[in-house]
């Protein structure tokens, strides 16, 4: 267990002295929302009535954009051959680094988003609930996404690899997520549209770390 | 006393077999030198003796238990070498040390680094980032790893790769106790490591003879073999 902390730890640690990929996400996640009352012109109306989608999607698109890098440092210097052949398993060391990708790029996504619902003048009663889907709709991304990270590590243009492989399994967790969101402010419970998404989680929780673990055996051979 | 030994061992990278039907056996104490031409794969010896790569046939035991029947505890016992030093730009080369150490199952993994940073002769990159570490301060960054946490045995692939004189000395000497204290040692190089009686492995001995070649060819291969 000290071994899976410190390496969440040292995998932070990167993180932020390097500082980039956690901000970028954000500040992608940011101005994407932002390019829509330009596209869709200045409606309070419109707005509000896109504003869950809308940042759903958002929030999706920032995700995957950190993605590549999830492995890709550590498969260039060695360091995952060397993961690979510590004590830990390889499953832990699969979500050691998505927890620490989750704590880097969803976190500051889920403090941003009440800002944008403000921006999109989303109906205040959404706010808790935008939060609430957020909060476990993102490590749902991050876990499926270490999927397509580990598949196409070592693969030429990975990235655009990887967005092809991930979108479509990011499908249900945003048609569950911008739903609760649309249900509580037409005043219908979110509850079957949050329970769904509890159960996406539960299920991609273990099967996803196994499923990428088995991806870095591959490629570290 | 553990026998760390290989029977048999076939290896398949891509389409190409490297080697086939080759048998080493390292005991306490010992160093096992790889040694051969380019491409005679001796970094994939060394990375199927780590379990990085498995082999298309034969199989590895330690003490007589096959290893795929102990991959945790084959993984706890070995440290390996590999050409990439696996260094962190922007973490200190002493907190790269550390982790490592922790994940090795050091007790105090600080106190260790800055051990083995001495041991290697270069104390004063321990709070320098990695990325201005030369070529060969990396390199000694990566090989006071092995010393850093405790393991039997030794898989290093071309240790010596852009190390001074005198860091090749000091890792002579820290071969010479490793082996002293009962490890063992498994080595692929090209410059010249002293190492008493450390057994040689000629891989081109064990490189698969085309099927065109004649007959006389193969029986003179496999009589090596046996040897």
């Amino acid at each position: 267990m000290t071994r899976f902390l410190r390496l969440v730890g040292r995998d932070l640690h990167l993180a932020l002295r390097q500082g980039s990929d956690a901000s970028i996400a954000v500040m992608f996640f940011v101005l994407c929302v932002v390019l829509f009352p330009f596209g869709v012109g200045p409606e309070p109306n419109i707005l509000a009535r896109i504003a869950a989608g809308v940042i759903w999607v958002a929030a999706l698109l920032a995700s995957l954009l950190s993605l590549e890098r999830l492995f890709q440092n550590d498969y260039e210097d060695g360091s995952l051959e060397l993961l690979s052949l510590s004590t830990l398993p390889m499953e832990a060391v699969v979500l050691a680094k998505t927890l620490a990708h989750w704590l880097v790029t969803g976190v500051p996504l889920i403090v941003a988003a009440p800002l944008l619902a403000v921006l999109l003048n989303m109906n205040a009663e959404g706010f808790g609930i935008l939060v609430l889907t957020l909060l476990v709709g993102t490590p749902i991304l991050s876990l499926i996404g270490s999927i397509g990270a580990a598949l196409t590590l070592g693969a030429r243009r990975g990235g655009v690899l990887l967005s092809l492989l991930i979108l479509p399994l990011y499908i249900p967790v945003l048609i569950f997520g911008a739903g609760a969101i649309d249900a509580a402010l037409n005043g219908l419970t979110p509850r079957p549209h949050l329970l769904l998404l509890g159960s996406l989680l539960a299920g991609a929780l273990p099967l996803a770390p196994w499923a990428s673990a088995a991806a870095l055996r591959q490629a570290v051979e | 006393m553990p026998v760390f030994a290989g029977t048999e061992l076939t290896c398949l990278r891509g389409d190409r077999l490297v080697f086939t039907g080759l048998d080493f056996r390292i005991e306490p104490g010992e160093a096992l030198v790889l040694l051969g031409p380019n491409g005679s794969g001796k970094s994939s010896l060394l990375r199927v003796m780590a379990g990085l790569l498995k082999p298309l046939r034969g199989q590895l035991s330690w003490d007589g238990v096959a290893v795929t029947e102990d991959p945790d505890g084959h993984r706890s016992r070995i440290h390996y070498v590999g050409h990439l030093d696996a260094v962190k730009p922007v973490l200190s080369a002493v907190e790269n040390l550390a982790f490592w150490a922790t994940l090795g199952g050091a007790a105090d993994p600080r106190a260790n680094a800055h051990a083995a940073l001495d041991r290697l002769g270069v104390p004063h990159i321990a709070n320098v980032p990695g990325r201005y570490l030369s070529a060969g301060q990396k390199r000694r960054l990566n090989l006071a790893r092995v010393i850093a946490a405790p393991a039997a045995l030794w898989l290093l692939d071309e240790p010596t790769v852009a190390l001074d004189r005198a860091a090749i000395a000091l890792f002579e000497e820290i071969i010479a106790e490793h082996r002293a204290g009962g490890g063992m040692v498994a080595v692929s190089t090209h410059v010249d490591i002293a190492m008493p009686g450390a057994r040689d492995l000629h891989l081109d001995d064990f490189t698969p003879v085309p099927h065109d070649e004649d007959e006389t060819e193969h029986e003179d291969v496999e009589g090596e073999d046996a040897a």
